[in-house]
Formats: C-alpha cells, sequence, structure tokens
C-alpha cells in the first residue's frame, strides 16, 4: 500500500527496520511511524474498543483522538500514530486498558 | 523554572510568523512545538497556496515551512526551538506547565505569550463512524502526503469545503479513486476552481447528501448515502450505496482553545470562526494581559491568514514587553493591510462578521 | 448551477475565450476564474502585462488578449489550475490546447490520449504534441494537445489510457 511515484513528493526512505505485530514480523521503515508502517503492511485493526470489542484503526494521525493506542515493548497504551518505529520494537494488539504500573 | 522573554506555543505558520516578527524585533524566543518537527498542518500541504504574494502564494505548503525556517534561522541568537514539547498548562500565576517527550516535566515563566495551537478536525455522527477505514481528512493527508502510504482503494469523500476538495484532488495524485464527494449543504463550501478541478476528473460532487451509515465488521466494506432536505433532514427512500473502503470525514476544523480558557480568557462561541475563541483586540491581544494568541485559534481560516495574523502578534507581543523598533507601525500597518485585502472579498465577509463579534478596543483586561 | 456543480455554464465559458480572431492569430490564456476569492500570483507571474486584477486582490482576473503571449507561465502559477492557453493558428481544422496536467504518468510527445469534458466525460481521442515540465513551473507539468475545433470550448482535461 505504498505509493511509489508521486508527482509532487519525493520519499526519502530511510533504512529499512524489522518488527514484529502479535509474534509476525512486519518491515517498516527509519523515521515513520509505527502506526504508518502497520497500515503499509496492510493492518487495519489497531486495538479494539474496551467494553464492546469494537475494532479500531488509524483516525486522526496526530496523537488527538485515542484509536490507535498499542503496546508497544511490554507498555500499554503508546499512541503508535505519533511513536516512531524502532529497530526489534514489539508490537502488540492491547487487552482492554493494559498494565501501566 | 525555566525564564523565557516570549514564548510562542505551536510551531505551525502562525507560531513560527510569531517568532520571526518577534525575533526580528529583538525579543528572545521560545517556541514550544508538540510534535518531533516543525510546520503544523504545512507539512502536507501539496497543493499551491492562495493569496498575494506575501502571502507566499502560487508556493506550495510543503515548501513554506523551510523558507519560514529560514528566515527564522537568521535569528538563531535570540530563538530557542523545543519539539516534542507539549505545553500542558497556563496558569493565573503566569506559569507555563510543559511536557517535553515522556518524563520531562518543566515550568516555565515568559514575560509574554502568544498562542498558536490551530485546530482540530470536527466529527460526524452516524451508526459505524468508528469503523477502521473511516479517518479524519488531515489524516489521510498524513499518510499519503507525509508517510507515502495509500489509505485505500477507494474513496468516499465526506465534506465538500476547501479542505474535502482539495485532498480528494491530493487522493489522486496518490493514485486512490474516489467514488464521489459529499455536501450536507445544497451548495459546495469550497473554492469552486478546486471544486471544477475534481469535476473534470470526472468525480461526482452530491450536494445536499450525508452518510447514513457506514457497514463493515472488521473494517469498511460500503457505505450508504442518502439525500437531506433544507433542514439536513435525511429523505426516506433516497439511499445509494457505495462500494467503499475508505471514508474521509473533512466536516470542518475548530479552534484548540484549551490552554486560552484554562489562562482565564474570556471566552466567546463564533459560529462564523467555527468553534470557541478568545475576546482580543487588534494587537491580538486577549483579555489576559500579555496573552496574545494568533492562527486558526482565534478562528478557523486560512494559512495565507495564519501567517500574517502570527507575524501581527509576534510584532506587538514583542513590543508590549520592551522591543518596540522604529518601524513597528510600519510594519504593523502592512500586515493589516495584508489582512484587509485577504478579507475584502465575498469569502472574507463571513470571517469578518466573526471578527467583529470578538474584537475590542485597547486593552480590556480581566 | 455552478455553486452546486462546479460545473460552469456554456454562455460563462464562452465568455473567458478571447474572440476567435485572436485565437487564430497565436497562443492566448483563457482565465477561467469565475469567482472572487483573494488570489493574485496570475498578475504577479505574467511578463507582458496582460492579466489585471489590481488593489483588490479578490477582483476576478481580466485578460488583455493583445498583450498575451500564450506562453503559458500563468498556467503553472494558478493555484486553482484554472487556467488553459488555446491556438487556432497552426491549422484550420484543429487547436492546440494547453493544460496542466500534475499526474503521473505523464504522457509523451506523439501519444494519443483521452480528451475529457469539464464533467470529466470522455468525449474525443487527442494527440500530445509537447509535454512541458521545466523547474520554473515548480512540478506543474504543461500539456499540450491538439482537438479538433468543434470540441475547443469543450475539452478541458486528459486522461491516459489505461495500458
Amino acid at each position: 500500500m505504498r505509493i511509489e511515484q508521486h508527482p509532487i513528493l519525493q520519499f526519502h526512505k530511510g533504512k529499512k527496520l524489522k518488527f514484529t505485530f502479535n509474534g509476525e514480523e512486519v518491515e517498516g521503515f527509519e523515521g515513520e511511524t509505527i502506526a504508518a508502517a502497520l497500515h503499509a503492511a496492510g493492518v487495519k485493526v489497531l486495538g479494539r474498543s474496551l467494553f464492546l470489542h469494537r475494532p479500531r484503526g488509524f483516525y486522526c494521525a496526530i496523537g488527538n483522538c485515542s484509536s490507535c493506542l498499542m503496546t508497544v515493548n511490554g507498555k500499554a497504551n503508546v499512541k503508535t500514530c505519533v511513536t516512531d518505529l524502532e529497530e526489534g520494537m514489539v508490537v502488540e494488539t492491547q487487552e482492554g486498558k493494559g498494565v501501566i504500573i | 523554572m525555566k525564564q523565557a522573554e516570549l514564548l510562542i506555543i505551536g510551531g505551525g505558520p502562525a507560531g513560527l510568523c510569531a517568532a520571526i516578527s518577534a525575533a526580528s524585533s529583538g525579543a528572545n524566543v521560545l517556541v514550544a512545538e508538540r510534535n518531533k518537527n516543525l510546520g503544523g498542518q504545512l507539512v502536507k500541504q501539496t497543493h499551491m497556496f492562495f493569496g498575494s504574494e506575501k502571502q507566499y502564494a502560487s508556493t506550495r505548503g510543503i515548501d513554506i515551512t523551510g523558507i519560514l525556517l529560514n528566515e527564522l534561522s537568521k535569528y538563531k541568537e535570540n530563538v530557542e526551538i523545543m519539539t516534542d514539547t507539549t505545553i500542558v498548562g497556563m496558569f493565573e500565576d503566569g506559569v507555563v506547565t510543559a511536557l517535553h517527550k515522556e518524563d520531562n516535566y518543566f515550568k516555565i515563566k515568559p514575560d509574554a505569550v502568544v498562542v498558536a495551537t490551530g485546530a482540530f478536525e470536527k466529527a460526524l455522527a452516524f451508526p459505524n463512524n468508528d469503523l477502521p477505514g473511516i479517518y479524519g481528512a488531515g489524516a489521510v493527508q498524513t499518510l499519503m502526503n507525509v508517510y507515502g502510504v495509500k489509505p485505500g482503494n477507494k474513496v468516499l469523500m465526506v465534506g465538500a469545503g476547501n479542505i474535502g476538495l482539495i485532498v480528494s484532488y491530493q487522493l489522486m495524485q496518490a493514485g486512490v479513486e474516489v467514488s464521489a464527494i459529499l455536501d450536507a449543504a445544497p451548495r459546495i463550501g469550497g473554492y469552486l476552481v478546486h471544486a471544477s478541478k475534481i469535476r473534470r476528473m470526472g468525480v461526482p460532487i452530491l450536494t445536499s447528501h450525508t452518510v447514513k451509515e457506514a457497514i463493515g465488521k472488521e473494517f469498511l466494506e460500503k457505505a450508504i448515502v442518502c439525500q437531506v432536505d433544507d433542514k439536513f433532514n435525511q429523505i426516506e427512500g433516497t439511499e445509494i450505496e457505495f462500494d467503499v473502503d475508505v471514508m474521509c470525514i473533512s466536516v470542518g476544523l475548530t479552534p484548540l482553545n484549551e490552554l486560552l480558557s484554562m489562562r482565564g480568557c474570556q471566552m466567546k462561541y463564533v459560529p462564523q470562526l467555527s468553534g470557541i475563541v478568545p475576546l482580543r483586540n487588534e494587537n491580538y491581544e486577549t483579555t489576559i494581559e500579555n496573552v496574545f494568541a494568533a492562527g486558526d485559534t482565534t478562528g478557523v481560516e486560512e494559512a495565507s491568514a495564519a501567517m500574517v495574523e502570527g507575524y501581527l502578534a509576534g510584532l506587538c507581543a514583542a513590543a508590549k514587553i520592551g522591543h518596540m523598533t522604529d518601524d513597528f507601525e510600519e510594519r504593523k500597518n502592512d500586515y493589516v493591510k495584508q489582512l484587509e485585502s485577504l478579507r475584502s472579498g465575498p469569502v472574507g465577509k463571513h470571517i469578518l462578521s466573526g471578527i467583529e463579534q470578538i474584537v475590542i478596543k485597547g486593552e480590556q483586561y480581566v | 448551477m455552478f455553486e452546486k456543480t462546479g460545473i460552469p455554464s456554456e454562455e460563462m465559458i464562452r465568455e473567458k475565450f478571447p474572440p476567435i480572431e485572436r485565437i487564430n492569430k497565436g497562443p492566448v490564456a483563457v482565465v477561467e476564474c469565475y469567482k472572487e476569492i483573494p488570489c493574485n500570483p496570475c498578475e504577479t507571474a505574467c511578463r507582458f502585462s496582460a492579466i489585471t486584477i489590481g488593489e483588490d486582490i479578490n477582483n476576478i482576473p481580466v485578460l488583455n488578449e493583445d498583450n498575451c503571449t500564450g506562453c503559458a507561465i500563468c498556467l503553472s502559477k494558478c493555484p486553482g489550475l484554472a487556467i488553459m492557453v488555446v491556438d487556432g493558428s497552426k491549422s484550420d481544422t484543429t487547436v492546440q490546447v494547453k493544460l496542466p496536467y500534475e499526474f503521473l504518468p505523464l504522457p509523451a510527445s506523439g501519444e494519443t490520449v483521452k480528451g475529457l469534458d469539464r464533467e470529466g466525460k470522455i468525449i474525443a481521442d487527442v494527440k500530445v504534441i509537447q509535454v512541458q515540465n521545466p523547474k520554473s513551473f515548480d512540478r506543474t507539468p504543461v500539456v499540450t494537445i491538439e482537438a479538433d475545433r468543434s470540441i475547443m470550448y469543450k475539452i478541458r482535461n486528459i486522461r491516459m489510457e489505461a495500458k
């Protein structure tokens, strides 16, 4: 789902990074956010709502709406749409409110 | 406690321009931006801007950030920029609290503040509006223009204001099909040149239409659209089904004003300015002394106006705290004239009728 | 009407076209800007003083077709992509039309592409005469096509053939 060529923009991709999403290996690029990398890899559902378990995905992209909260490297409630991807990150869909202690 | 002469909250077009005019007047400026990069929404605007030469007409938004930063770098001796820094509070005693990254919390005591926090996207209520695949228009721009990722294959655009029309065009430039653009109003809200550009690509614009519901299990699969009457009530029996995997909600912006409210500025709900905005004088100073505001946070308009408001507020804030230059009047008049010019046509009438509800004469502090 | 559809009427379109005698003399701009908005880079860009907006930047641009050389610089500068250039001097049966085209892939000179009207409907096959994409046009390439005279007031866009 990545744009290969664009009439106005040049996308200078940084180096390729590997990370895992619910145990599966995914590739992304340095300089992009976790949510953008997941989206490029075709992942639409980032989490579930707390009570009705409705699917939640990318919505505002700037850290306002809480639709993109996931557990990253064991840390809960990470705003994946404004958090940069790092090599070896362990990204998981969060069960409920997550553990923050 | 971090001391600062002039704190500018927000590093988008209004904030950067405020920093330029304040720093060039000799003030020590601290710019606090919550994102890791400066430029605000400019960084996603691949289209050419309107206005006149002074507002960089015909220059693409993505290039304007570079131009402003270049200008700002001339004053690097008296400008400090902190990115990844969210201003989280503005208190009665003049203290401003800030959070840098995750856990560096600190306080600032500035002599004056320019709040340039911009606006955020409104949402639309309809069944299943929370399905993945339904995005704000800004989010689609970020995905496409910042990260180079397609949001999907077929889009239904909800909203035919400037943002809806522009983002539809940008989607097509990114190779994504736009099935239709809807607007509940009976006429197209954005500039008609944008609408004409889209129509000649074969994209239908359906005025007096709205989304009835979104359909899908784990993500968006279909959208049901229907006609509305002149009171915006849905008309039975007019449903159309669209096979789309993306819906883009572009129903307007509203000012981000929490810091101003928290600080105690007198605020007012003004529909023509798209939300709750601060009362302010012609120098863009609010009813709290030395608290200024500029850009969309004072009323949703265009980036061209945000930039000029930024220049004006920065100039006046710097002058207020002891940095009035010899050419102050000349510069101020230039900015005032530019704003008048941007707002003197039929497009500006709406904004002016909003501004007249919140502009106060002289200094009226609470 | 225009505010509902984004499509100008035939009368509105014809009013923006210079007289046919001028079109047959050489390339000339057609400035399809129908509404007052704060915008004047076309006036600023023209080196021949052929476009006038004036003090109030909301004024609708007025073209002086005698000063206009059809150079198409204004075409690349217009943020609304509202300008085109027509040239009826090269042939009795066809006209050459310059249009902005900000998409990939760009057509190649000599290629046949689809010609679209203002509603995006295909109305003809047209030949691409030239594609200009200099740095000064800042990523707004200008494509010159050859179209039958009968569709001069209708043709407004192109679409590449699906490969």
